[in-house]
């Protein structure tokens, strides 16, 4: 195990824990927006699309990184988009009452 | 390290900051919408910063630029289509669409590592996961919106098939970590993947869906983070477990809300999926209700909780329901919504709704809170939700014993606005409907709402 691993290791568990700590309190009125949220956090995919472009080459490694930004703007920008406007709805009464 | 590389490194480490910000955001209504917008905005600069580092780098051939411009394009003209012009009801099944993606996305990296690398253990989970999550998340999505089936679909030798399939992506993983099979293994396990992703999903009902959608979410993350691994980008490590950890507690949530074992859930067959226009006749005979009889009871109720449902959703009735209230309100009524967690097709969905149609948030009550109040309730009313006020889940040894019901057979009276005598998901008869003080109603809940509307209307002219 080299020292990167490592690196790259605890900051996967670390992350881990964040993640559980973090969702413990959200009310049952928020769960499926903050699925979609975090539908839309696993986006984060479309870097590592980029980041294979850099050693892509020929016919089948252009399709490729083709098909994976393809897949993962479409997840991203569709994930940020449909969780605003599930949010947008969840504004306080308007007017006197 | 170059002064590049650091300040990359600085970027990724603020991008991860305000993604576990955005996320604990979401704890509240009143900052929910903040903390995505603060998500979107760390996720845009991720991808500036990855671009930026792949032309300081250099080297990415022109077709290569070519092909993943045009790719994001695409990709991000569709997202943005569907998830402007989407309906609400169609919302999950949205999600797991782009879920589909974001896994196949991320199998395809793992993929294209092996190219440049050969096989490695996050390669390996990476093709893995994500394979499961493209087939699975397309079916569940195909299943949510009618293209496949709802109701569990068993086949003879099914379960057969699963373990058959799980071996062989075992048996590839094996030998692929071990040095030996090359492209045939990992085309293996890729096939495998997609097949054991169509078999697990096909034999869960409809009900189950927004688990099992959660679940795939949360392996979608955990696929994303091996890819992480597989390249050395500690943006996808991070964000791809954060999204992992989330997803996996609230599928946890999410079960518990539903009192059904996260095992029973994924083993399959339980239920009756969407039983729509079932005509089955109930046991015991039911009080059928005009429209007047219903305006009576409710224009002079001083307290009236409303139990939403599925049938509002498909009907789409949650204006004419907020008409209804507000009219009733006008009159001096008290009016609360009981919202049962999982109500309609996933957590939460009827609160969107009820948020779309302007419904302030103030309004829904929790299943508690409403369930203490109901004794002091004057008018109970249903519309369109079954099993989540089936008293039946209060003894045990039926198919819904044990999940906590919204108490709508203790309010003074009870009015449900159903299609039909038809079964919901859990395919059982409910006990409310012929109870003593339940009057039905008979109709869509569009039409339904609006005959009554009408009649109370008329009444108090």
């Amino acid at each position: 195990m080299n020292t990167q691993l490592l690196a790259d290791l605890t900051v996967f568990v670390l992350s881990l824990l964040l993640g559980f700590e973090v969702i413990g309190r959200v009310p049952t009125t928020l769960h499926t927006p903050l699925m979609s949220a975090a539908n839309s956090v696993h986006g984060i995919v479309l870097a590592g699309a980029l980041i294979i472009a850099l050693t892509a080459d020929g016919v089948l490694g252009y399709t490729l990184v083709f098909v994976t930004s393809a897949f993962a703007a479409m997840n991203v920008v569709g994930g940020y988009v449909v969780t605003d406007r599930m949010l947008e709805m969840f504004r306080p009464r308007e007017g006197r009452r | 390290m170059s002064a590049f590389d650091i300040a990359i490194r600085l970027v990724y480490l603020a991008v991860a900051t305000s993604f576990v910000l955005g996320l604990h955001l979401m704890n509240s209504p009143v900052t929910a919408r903040r903390g995505n917008l603060l998500s979107g905005g760390a996720m845009a600069v991720a991808v500036a910063a990855t671009a930026a580092m792949l032309v300081h780098e250099g080297g990415v051939r022109p077709w290569a630029w070519i092909a993943l411009l045009a790719g994001a394009a695409l990709g991000s003209g569709a997202g943005l289509m569907l998830a402007r012009r989407v309906p609400m009801t169609a919302m999950p099944q949205l999600v797991s669409l782009f879920n589909a993606v974001g896994g196949g996305a991320a199998a395809l990296i793992g993929v294209h590592d092996f190219g440049q690398h050969g096989a490695s253990l996050p390669v390996v989970l990476d093709v893995l996961i994500g394979g499961v999550t493209f087939s699975g998340s397309l079916i569940a999505s195909g299943k949510l919106h009618g293209l496949v089936p709802g109701r569990p679909v068993v086949l003879p030798g099914g379960r057969a098939v699963t373990a058959l399939l799980a071996a062989a992506m075992a048996v590839a993983s094996g030998l692929l970590l071990a040095g030996h099979g090359g492209v045939v293994a990992l085309a293996a396990l890729a096939v495998a993947a997609l097949g054991f992703g169509v078999t697990m999903v096909t034999p869960i009902g409809g009900a189950d869906m927004p688990v099992v959608i959660s679940l795939l979410n949360a392996f979608t993350g955990t696929a994303v983070a091996m890819a992480g691994f597989a390249l050395g980008n500690s943006v996808l490590i991070t964000a791809g477990a954060l999204v992992g950890a989330s997803g996996a507690i609230l599928t946890k949530l999410m079960a518990e809300a539903m009192n059904r074992p996260i095992g029973a859930i994924v083993a399959g067959g339980f239920g009756t999926g969407d039983s729509a226009g079932d005509q089955v006749p109930g046991q015991g005979s039911v009080r059928t209700l005009s429209a007047d009889d219903a305006a009576i009871q409710l224009a002079y109720a001083s307290k009236v909780v409303v139990i939403p449902g599925y049938g509002l959703a498909a009907a789409q009735a949650q204006h004419q329901l907020r008409e209804l209230a507000e009219l009733l309100e006008s009159r001096g009524a008290e009016v609360s919504y009981a919202v049962h967690p999982v109500a309609g097709r996933m957590p939460g969905h009827m609160n969107v709704l009820l948020a779309e149609a302007g419904v302030p948030y103030e309004q829904l009550a929790d299943m508690e809170d409403a369930n203490a109040a109901m004794p002091q309730t004057d008018v109970a009313l249903v519309v369109g939700a079954n099993d989540v006020v089936n008293p039946a889940a209060r003894r045990p040894g039926t198919a819904v014993s044990g999940m906590p019901i919204v108490d709508a057979d203790k309010a003074r009276s009870v009015i449900v606005i159903k299609r039909s005598m038809g079964h919901g998901y859990a395919g059982i008869d409910n006990e409310l409907y012929t109870a003593p003080t339940t009057g039905m109603y008979f109709a869509d809940a569009k039409k339904a709402l609006a005959e009554i509307t009408a009649a109370v209307k008329v009444l108090v002219a």
